[in-house]
């Protein structure tokens, strides 16, 4: 059924300045990259990726309105959840490449801990804009094989951006996948590397959504529906993309450029 | 197969009478164009206004049974400009694209069917009968037959495509409606927009769900509202049908079709059978169809009416 469930929120926590993490009572089944629908009443719904699963935790960013709100509540609030929704990553080989900008550490944590339990050889570039920014990173280094840090400003780790140390990473050794998730340029940026490399790669895309389950339209890419049969889209798929990197819509569907 | 579902609604061509109903998917060019590779014979655009709409917060759109959702999405739309640009260049496009307008009065209806115009819809289609947006629809008085008149004739004088009239089932007086888009110049009633407006509220959080609190309802729950409004219609006026409303699969469109409808509209059903759903309901139209001894649609067109 696609309504919310309401779930009392069990504990919070603080990452940084700017992020926590908020677990409910309740465990779930998802795949990392996979997304669910956070309501709060009477305010408005969001997708949100899935951050942790026994118990269900989601980590959430204070940019506006709505995460403002979540940054109000406290142990015992309720928020209304519904999903998991559309398809999350999936692993493939032996060794892999984890590359997350800013809040896109978030499912990529989740996948780093999946990829631990499957056995595969891990190494994660966490890029965010400067060293405050930075969460995760001890959640990535129990699961990763070697963890590099970048940031805008060289705050911490090597300045620049994920995407420079994905080439530098690749010109020494091989990888069989690279999994992304943060901002699109970014993305962008990583699957271009990929391709000149001519490495899979896996990026979860993120575009205005409102029903969740494909029916509104709302979070369209090309002729892709995000929520469906996204958010994480394929080397095949991305390739075939014209508005990745370029644009995407708004709330009332108009174009925005990146 | 040889058995053909083609039809031809007031000099539309279309291979098959399924129709992508306004409001789902229909936001971009692309995103009609796979619709269009599924199988369907005609796409509506989701609802043009003359200025942007962000619409209604989330949700606006829930499912409140198995068989039922509940939508108020308050017409969010990038607006007539930017749908001038989405959707230019329809010349190729492989099937008929319908473009929904939705205005606040008949000045702005006319205003809009005038400014569409270059874009080459091959339909138009005024919705006079949205049941949760304050300003249009129901909640503006539209679905009276004096507003029906007004706008209808107002859009008339505008354009020469097929012209389509959205009613709501919520009315009593739908054969009064329904004439009065006849008498001024509708060349086919699409019946009905969404059901209600109904409410769910959460006993937890003991608030609304939908972020306008009430919305209409789509899914199959409907058909049966549905069908007795085609069925009434059909008894009203000789213009043609497209019958909308709880159809998911070949046998609901049958249905339909025997209820008076001419073609029909899905949208909902792409929840249950995936976007594909025009293809599935098209063969197995043509499976009973075949199975029944009928060569083609028109033979079934409101047979239910027959003593």
């Amino acid at each position: 059924m696609e309504i919310p469930e309401i779930l009392e929120i069990k504990s919070i926590v603080k990452e940084n300045y700017k992020v926590k993490s908020f677990y409910f009572y309740k465990n779930i089944k998802a795949e990392p990259g996979q997304f669910l629908m956070v309501w709060i009443p009477r305010s408005d719904e969001k997708p949100l990726a899935v951050s942790f699963l026994n118990p269900l935790g989601i980590t959430v960013e204070k940019v506006g309105l709505f995460t403002t709100q979540m940054f109000q509540m406290y142990e015992g609030d309720k928020l209304g959840i519904r999903g998991p929704y559309g398809h999350g990553f999936k692993l493939e080989g032996k060794k892999i490449c984890l590359v997350s900008g800013g809040c896109g550490i978030i499912p990529i944590s989740l996948l780093a801990e999946k990829a631990k339990e499957e056995g595969l050889e891990i190494i994660s570039i966490v890029g965010a804009k400067t060293r405050e920014d930075l969460f995760f990173v001890d959640r990535m280094k129990e699961s990763c094989s070697r963890v590099v840090v970048t940031t805008d400003d060289g705050s911490l780790g090597m300045k620049g951006f994920a995407s420079d140390a994905l080439k530098d990473l690749l010109k020494k050794e091989k990888v069989d996948c690279v999994y992304t998730c943060g901002p699109e340029i970014m993305m962008k940026s990583v699957f271009d590397v990929c391709e000149d490399e001519e490495i899979e790669c896996q990026a979860s895309l993120e575009r205005y959504m409102k029903c969740g389950f494909g029916l509104c339209g709302s979070c369209c890419l090309d002729d892709f529906l995000v929520c469906k049969d996204g958010p994480v889209f394929n080397s095949d798929q991305l390739r075939s993309l014209s508005e990745f990197g370029l644009f995407k819509r708004g709330k009332n569907g108009t174009k925005g450029f990146f | 197969m040889t058995l053909k579902l083609n039809v031809e609604l007031k000099g539309l061509k279309l291979k098959n009478p399924t129709i992508l109903a306004s409001g789902i998917l229909g936001i971009s060019k692309k995103m009609l164009e796979r619709v269009a590779k599924s199988g369907a014979g005609a796409v509506t655009t989701k609802s043009i206004t003359v200025k942007p709409r962000e619409g209604h917060n989330n949700p606006v759109l829930i499912q409140v049974t198995k068989e039922s959702f509940l939508n108020a999405v308050g017409y969010s739309n990038p607006g007539l400009k930017a749908a001038k640009e989405e959707f230019k260049d329809l010349k190729d496009f492989p099937i008929p694209v319908i473009g929904s307008l939705v205005g606040a009065n008949a000045e702005e209806f006319s205003y809009l069917t005038e400014n569409v115009k270059e874009i080459g819809f091959k339909a138009i289609e005024i919705v006079l009968s949205c049941p949760h947006t304050p300003g249009f629809g129901v909640l503006a008085g539209h679905s009276t037959p004096e507003s029906t008149r007004d706008i209808t004739s107002a859009v008339r004088k505008k354009t020469k495509s097929p012209l389509f009239v959205k009613v709501s089932p919520n009315v009593m007086n739908l054969g009064k409606i329904v004439k009065a888009a006849e008498k001024a110049g509708a060349d086919a009633i699409t019946a009905v927009n969404t059901f209600g407006p109904g409410m769910t509220i959460d006993i937890e959080a003991e608030k609304p769900v939908l972020g306008f609190k009430f919305g209409g309802l789509s899914g199959p729950a409907l058909k049966p509202i549905a069908i007795r409004c085609v069925y009434d219609i059909y008894e009203s006026v000789r213009i043609p049908i497209i019958g909308v409303g709880g159809i998911t699969t070949g046998k609901d469109a049958i249905e339909m079709i025997m209820a008076g409808a001419s073609v029909v509209g899905i949208g909902t059903g792409i929840y249950y059978r995936g976007i594909d759903i025009f293809r599935k309901v098209c063969d197995e139209m043509k499976d009973f169809l075949e199975s029944h001894g009928y060569s083609n649609l028109d033979e079934i067109i409101g047979i239910a009416h027959r003593d």
